[in-house]
């Protein structure tokens, strides 16, 4: 029990299938009712894929886990209906400050441009994220979300998969054609079907606990390497909602936990960094340690890896639950070509290989985070004490200062599904980069920004002056993409105007579109239903947007 | 010349969209130079860093500067 919050409880209905001799076969099933398996789960029936969620439990993420969702995550969230309960609810901040025993070294801005809708991250306890994520759930009619729904077993086939679900009424099987696995760090899938995860744990224990108290500290994250208040470690502090804050202290490898854990102990140590007397109530403790490693791929035939099945990082950079939303960013759409019979099964290998190389990308710089605040060896730690102790004086110390690279999305510059670029452009929208956002005005009403007009599909901006005076040839040649048999929706970006024939019109109100996306009268971007730029040009070319499009479709070019 | 402080990090041959990338990559490979070495040769490896880059640097002034900066808070302080 928690003092600000009170765990929902999900009821446990009885499944038809229990009753019948036959296995019922179905398109979709999720394992595990996560933040990533829920994202999953609305992000396929947003499509009108018909998906049965499967979880062990009937409640959401018991106790303090993930904290932070950063600007991507809610930009994905927002796609999904839940981004602006999450940044109501929770706490935005972009300041992170960093302490060097007991003075200030360094402070940073996650968004050091103007014009973003979404600030760079937001802090909320996960169990809040889920209950939105499943009363999402809930309003769409196509997806079942079954609790008390134990998955034991598993077999994989070449037209089918099979799950024996165990049930406090007995168990069943059920069979569809594709399984997605977002079923946790212990991942029981990816055990029943022997397969291999690799990495490294790391040697340290870290204490975390949830504190209740009324404190006028401004919504920022603070850092503390080897403060007076708990030498020779680190102190994270973070601000949540309902006055709850997370403070993390780091205790060595040698730390017994279950000794640690006890308010004993705690009340102490956050008595001592508090400074003072004030009132405060621990609402939640534990003691974890933590490893990085993932899988070689994410995609077993029709089994399907996301979130912390696949990959796990260390929680230096809040990278777990948003790479895991960003997973399934990538993989719904491909899924969606793929069983509609549009794109090759080969489009979900570029899945794989598209949210591998960001795994590895978070797990570098994870890595990097963790070796930094938790040197090993005398040598490392000189080196970290150097670096903040030059860091007073010295900008490019500063740069070095490593307490976490907070979770930003990968570019995906290596992809085979992106088309190289045969025209010149300045600035970092490249074939592969997530598109950035900037403020609009919609001409037909709608969001005052980008990214919200870019919905679930396939989208062609084209950049214009003045929109009305789009020409008739580029009107025909929008109009006929908009038809294709993978359909792709124009948006025209100006500075005035209307597109005729009711095309989508944004203005760009303030030039940061042009700006940021190097913008000419003519250029055209084509953009992949995930928002990454798939190909890019300075003028509107009907043959080569189409096989760009069969390119970023899996298709041969 | 003036010495330079801020911060100068880059990786001209891999394309990065985040600026702390090349100074972590930077940092990581320092920290693997020293990877199953006992003090002794950590600190020869240092020495030897050290007189490289001081070369390369060239600028007698300028690494007088940089000594100047390293000692600063270390000792007397
Ligand atoms: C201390 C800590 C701090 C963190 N901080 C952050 C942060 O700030 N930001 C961030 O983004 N991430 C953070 N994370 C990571 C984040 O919590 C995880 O990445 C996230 O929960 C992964 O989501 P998931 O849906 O993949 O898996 P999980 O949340 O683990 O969900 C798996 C689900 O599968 C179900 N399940 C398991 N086995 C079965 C089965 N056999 N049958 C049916 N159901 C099953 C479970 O009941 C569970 O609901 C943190 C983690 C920790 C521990």
């Amino acid at each position: 029990m928690l003092k600000t919050y009170q765990y929902p409880k999900f009821p446990f209905v009885r499944p038809a299938e229990l009753d019948s001799p036959q296995t019922r076969h179905v398109p979709v099933i999720v394992v595990g009712a996560g933040p990533v398996g829920l994202s999953a789960a609305i992000d396929l029936a947003q499509r009108n894929i018909p998906v049965v969620v499967l979880d062990e439990d009937d409640t959401v993420s018991i106790g303090s886990r993930g904290v932070c969702y950063a600007k991507r995550a809610l930009e994905i969230l927002d796609r999904y209906g839940v981004g602006e309960r999450v940044v109501q609810k929770g706490v935005s901040w972009n300041v992170g400050r960093t302490f060097f025993r007991d003075e200030e070294v360094f402070r940073f801005n996650l968004v050091p441009e103007p014009d973003h809708h979404r600030p760079g991250m937001v802090n909320l306890q996960q169990y809040y994220l889920e209950e939105y994520l499943i009363d999402r759930a809930r309003e769409l009619p196509n997806i079942d979300l079954r609790w008390k729904s134990t998955v034991i077993g598993v077999t994989p086939g070449e037209d089918a998969v099979t799950v024996r679900v165990e049930t406090p009424a007995g168990a069943y099987a059920l069979s569809c054609d594709w399984l997605i696995a977002a079923d946790g760090a212990r991942s029981p899938i990816r055990r029943m079907l022997g397969l291999d995860i690799e990495g490294k744990i790391f040697m340290d224990r870290f204490l975390i606990a949830d504190v209740v108290m009324k404190a006028d500290f401004p919504p920022e994250r603070w850092f503390w390497f080897d403060p007076p208040f708990h030498p020779g470690q680190s102190v994270l502090l973070h601000r949540q909602a309902d006055d709850v804050w997370r403070i993390d202290f780091q205790l060595g490898w040698d730390a017994d936990p279950e000794e640690e854990k006890k308010p004993e102990r705690v009340i102490p140590r956050i008595r001592a960094m508090l400074g003072d007397d004030r009132e405060f109530e621990l609402e939640w403790v534990s003691v974890y340690t933590f490893q990085c490693r993932r899988m070689k791929r994410f995609n077993h035939g029709r089994v399907l890896f996301v979130g912390d099945s696949a990959h796990q990082v260390s929680p230096f950079g809040a990278r777990g639950a948003n790479s895991g939303i960003q997973d399934v960013d990538n993989l719904g759409w491909k899924l969606e070509l793929v069983m509609q019979g549009k794109a090759p099964a080969a489009l979900l290998d570029t899945y794989s290989d598209e949210r591998t190389y960001a795994a590895d990308e978070n797990i570098r710089n994870s890595t990097r985070s963790t070796d930094f605040i938790t040197p090993k060896g005398n040598v490392s730690k000189t080196f970290r004490n150097a670096v903040l102790g030059l860091a007073r004086h010295h900008p490019f110390a500063r740069g070095l200062v490593n307490s976490g690279r907070l979770s930003v999305p990968s570019f995906y510059v290596d992809s085979p599904l992106n088309t190289a670029d045969a025209d010149a452009f300045a600035g970092r929208m490249v074939p592969g980069a997530p598109m950035d956002d900037a403020p609009v005005a919609a001409a037909g009403g709608g969001s005052p920004w980008l990214l919200p007009h870019f919905g679930q599909g396939f989208r062609l901006m084209i950049a214009l002056d003045d929109a009305a005076a789009l020409d008739a040839a580029t009107a025909e040649g929008l109009a006929a993409l908009r038809r294709g048999a993978i359909p792709v929706e124009p948006i025209v970006i100006a500075r005035e105007g209307g597109a005729p024939g009711g095309i989508e019109t944004l203005h760009d109100v303030k030039g940061r579109v042009r700006e940021r996306y190097d913008l000419q009268p003519g250029t055209v971007y084509l953009v992949r239903p995930d928002q990454h730029v798939a190909a890019r040009w300075r003028r509107f070319d009907p043959a080569a947007i189409e096989a760009a499009l069969r390119r970023a479709s899996g298709q041969r070019a | 010349m003036m010495i330079t402080l801020e911060y100068n990090f880059r990786e001209p041959r891999t394309r990065t969209f985040y600026g702390y990338e090349a100074g972590d990559a930077f940092y990581e490979a320092l920290i693997e130079a020293h990877r199953d070495l006992d003090e002794e040769q950590s600190a020869l490896v240092n020495a030897r860093l050290v007189l490289l880059l001081a070369n390369h640097v060239g600028d007698v002034d300028l690494l007088r500067e940089a000594i100047r900066l390293a000692r600063e808070d270390v000792v007397g302080g």
